[in-house]
């Protein structure tokens, strides 16, 4: 059929988002933060600071106390204290109060709170005032509500605190991950010695100003900075009686070596090497925007990103197209700009380790697409990257990257691709995008992972449990789940 | 250069599927994007340049589409350098009034037809409507589709109308097809319509008569430039985007401009691939033009109704 148009001219348009930075005046960070301990800033008894860089600018914007022993036994002895004199015996209801007053204190700091998160840790300023900051506080509002019904989530079980939780959080989602581990242990009637990530200590120290604020009794909350000895430390702490980790799978296995033996109980959320798996009944372009937001959310940085794309190879062509046209779209560069997409790479080490995988990806000789964007000067930033053609024993499509880094492989059948997804030594998270009911519901089945999103992605929510099979880990977090990590049963 | 090329028209009963969960969330990216300042202002004179003032009354009069068309001259004549709009949009029978009125100013006539806005005419009455609204000189046509005959499963009925105007369209007209989305119903068939009226050779798919409840909406608008992105990626023709009713204010115009940035690329960004079909639309940005000269929002008494 004759498909001329009228001949029309295009003219050459060029319309640029001006710079829309959000406003850091407001926020309120002291030069030097001390340690969180029995209700009181406490100097680290080793005398030493680390400074904290701004990934984004690589300038130093406070320096925060290096932990030791000392300051652990201080921390746990504290917490001991206020387990058993206070807060194990207090009624749960009033339990609860605290926690929904905590809640309601994140709200109203919330753009406080936004504002430092990126700062600190180079995440787009819209990602942690639409995401993590709301989240963190949802979590304290889900865990309050659970603390005087203990008995009605756990029926005829007779749940009981367990102790002093030591928690040691990560730095991709520094606040948040805080508020996943506090909310629920506390809830249960346990008090906590919490270590934020060294390269992201400032979110979890305002959260102690906050605590102080919110007239929590003293030493039910403690919080010690520093590096990995430090977590050590926790970990083998003999006055402790539970660990949650979240971070490396590596890690997780010290973790478990240092404690075998003990008494004490823990729960593990680790590494993954999502599969998100796209059919050719897909609706595509909403598929696109999952596979883009399951991948460069956070830089990356993320335990649950779908970092290996599997898509059924008859669509592959076009879908290869629009992904990098999406890409093509995304706004990388300054944390603190609201229409930032992809912000900075958390620290110099991990910027490292991205670069590493990239080059790696390169000499295999796999095709590689990144954004044509530039990026900043300084800062540690990387373009969103995409590898296709990766095949499965290649090491980018086996080993976490912790960036922005895409593999994409091509499958053919859904047994093939069940296959493919579970040859993995991790099993977080999993995503599916078809059109079809029925091929979701098998696949959700088979698919040997945590969490598996369907037409979706990278979806959380405090009453939604969320934990790894394999070495990603065990145990959940969130929801009724959630509680019995922190809790003993008769 | 030969511009004719054979296109395969597709089984539009396999239209892509559509997530309506996933069009909402992209939508809501859209509206997080944070425009100031210079780009505000660019943006803002774009969307006075793309909007079509539209006035489809059954009390239409010579006078009323007399003073419609100088507004559209003449928006604001207190800020110099004002664009125009693109189009003035009125009835068959007011056509020539308008024709009259916009002479040499580069302002486009657009005539509704094909028994606008129900489309619930014999096929002959709508080749009458739009062949009076372009002797009359019209330079766009604003059809609307049967959507009783896509309800009904006759997909081709529906294409083949659209393709017999297009025809009588010829060299003089571009052609607009109203979907009316509110009638056509869920996303999917938002797709399914959006293809039929592309591949039958529409210039521009618009959404809504703005005549029932259910107007443009950023995830029905976002699901149709899917529709004109793919047929671009097939054949490399460009199709015009016209969403229409429901746009009353500049945050949402500015929006609309964000979302085809980022889904169809700037070269859609000019009233030739872009409208607006709004009547009050105008107004609200001109409040906001001069609140970006001068600092301050003024009376909206300052600025003419029409």
């Amino acid at each position: 059929m004759d498909m001329s148009k009228k001949k029309i001219e295009t003219k050459n348009i060029s319309w640029e988002y001006a710079a829309a930075p959000e406003s850091s005046s407001h926020i309120q960070l002291k030069e030097k933060y001390d340690h969180f301990i029995n209700g009181k800033f406490e100097k680290p008894s080793s005398g030493k600071y680390f400074d904290a860089i701004n990934p984004a600018t690589e300038k130093k914007i406070a320096s925060v106390a290096e932990g030791s022993k000392k300051d652990i036994d201080k921390a746990v002895k504290a917490a001991r204290n206020a387990y058993d004199s206070v807060w194990s015996v207090m009624p749960a209801s009033e339990r609860a109060k605290y926690l929904f007053r905590i809640a309601r204190l994140i709200q109203e700091k919330a753009r406080e709170f936004a504002v430092i998160e990126s700062l600190d840790g180079g995440k787009p300023i819209r990602e942690s005032r639409d995401i993590d900051i709301p989240l963190a506080a949802a979590h304290f509002f889900y865990y309050a509500g659970w603390a005087d019904k203990l008995d009605y989530a756990f029926p005829n079980r007779k749940p009981k605190s367990i102790g002093v939780a030591g928690q040691i959080i990560p730095w991709n989602f520094p606040l948040l991950m805080a508020a996943w581990k506090i909310a629920p242990a506390l809830a249960c009637g346990n008090t906590v010695v919490l270590k934020p990530a060294e390269t992201t200590s400032l979110t979890a120290l305002k959260l102690a100003e906050l605590i102080q604020e919110s007239g929590l009794p003293e030493g039910v909350v403690n919080i010690v900075t520093g590096d990995g000895k430090v977590g050590a430390e926790i970990v083998g702490h003999e006055g402790i009686d539970k660990i949650a980790f979240t971070g490396s799978t590596d890690v997780g296995k010290l973790i478990q070596k240092t404690i075998a033996q003990t008494e004490k109980k823990v729960t593990l959320e680790l590494g993954g090497k999502a599969a998100n798996i796209v059919f050719e009944d897909a609706p595509i372009d909403q598929a696109i925007e999952g596979i883009v937001n399951g991948i460069y959310f956070n830089q990356g940085h993320v335990c649950c990103a779908g970092s290996r794309l599997f898509v059924q190879e008859s669509i592959k062509d076009i879908f290869i197209k629009k992904l990098q046209d999406r890409i093509e779209t995304l706004i990388v560069g300054d944390p603190m700009d609201k229409n930032t997409d992809v912000g900075a790479i958390n620290s110099k080490n991990q910027w490292e380790t991205i670069q590493g995988y990239i080059e790696l990806g390169v000499k295999e000789g796999l095709d590689i697409f990144q954004s044509s964007c530039s990026l900043p000067k300084s800062g540690y930033f990387i373009k969103p990257t995409v590898f296709t053609g990766v095949a499965q024993s290649s090491k980018l499509a086996k080993e976490e990257i912790f960036g922005p880094v895409l593999a994409v492989q091509t499958f053919r059948t859904v047994d093939e691709v069940i296959e493919k997804a579970n040859n993995t030594p991790y099993g977080l998270s999993a995503g599916v995008w078809t059109d079809k009911g029925s091929k979701i519901f098998n696949l959700t089945s088979r698919l040997r992972a945590g969490v598996v999103w369907a037409n979706t992605y990278n979806k959380f929510d405090p009453t939604s449990p969320f934990g790894g099979y394999k070495e990603s880990g065990f145990g959940r977090e969130g929801g009724l789940h959630g509680l019995s990590a922190y809790l003993k049963f008769d | 250069m030969n511009l004719k090329k054979t296109i395969t028209i597709p089984d539009f009963t396999k239209s892509p599927s559509v997530d309506q969960v996933g069009i909402i969330e992209r939508s809501s990216r859209f509206q997080t994007r944070s425009i100031k300042n210079e780009s505000k202002i660019q943006a803002l004179k774009m969307v006075l340049n793309m909007i079509d003032l539209t006035t489809l009354e059954g009390k239409d009069t010579v006078g009323k589409v007399n003073q419609m068309c100088y507004k559209a001259l003449h928006l604001h004549d207190d800020y110099p350098g004002l664009p125009t709009v693109a189009a003035v949009c009125v009835y068959p029978s007011m056509v020539a009034i308008a024709k009259e009125a916009v002479k040499g100013s580069g302002v486009k006539v657009a005539s509704v037809s094909t028994a606008f806005p129900s489309g619930q005419a014999p096929f002959s009455t709508k080749i009458d409507d739009t062949k009076y609204a372009l002797d009359q000189g019209a330079d766009e046509i604003d059809m609307v589709i049967s959507r009783g005959k896509y309800h009904q499963g006759e997909y081709n009925f529906v294409f083949d109308e659209i393709a017999k105007i297009k025809e009588l369209c010829g060299a003089q007209a571009r052609l607009k097809v109203i979907l009316e989305t509110g009638e056509i119903g869920t996303l999917d068939d938002v797709r399914r319509a959006s293809d039929i009226a592309i591949y039958a050779g529409a210039d521009f798919i618009k959404t809504s008569t703005g005549k029932i409840g259910s107007a443009a909406s950023i995830p029905v608008t976002l699901t149709m430039l899917y529709a004109i992105k793919d047929y671009f990626i097939k054949t490399g023709i460009m199709v015009g985007m016209k969403p229409a009713g429901g746009i009353s204010t500049s945050k949402l115009a500015i929006h609309y401009l964000v979302m085809v940035k980022e889904i169809l690329g700037e070269a859609w960004l000019s009233n030739e691939w872009f409208r607006f079909g709004a009547s009050s639309l105008a107004n609200d940005v001109l409040l906001q033009l001069e609140k970006q000269r001068t600092g301050v929002y003024q009376s909206k008494d300052y600025i003419s109704i029409d």
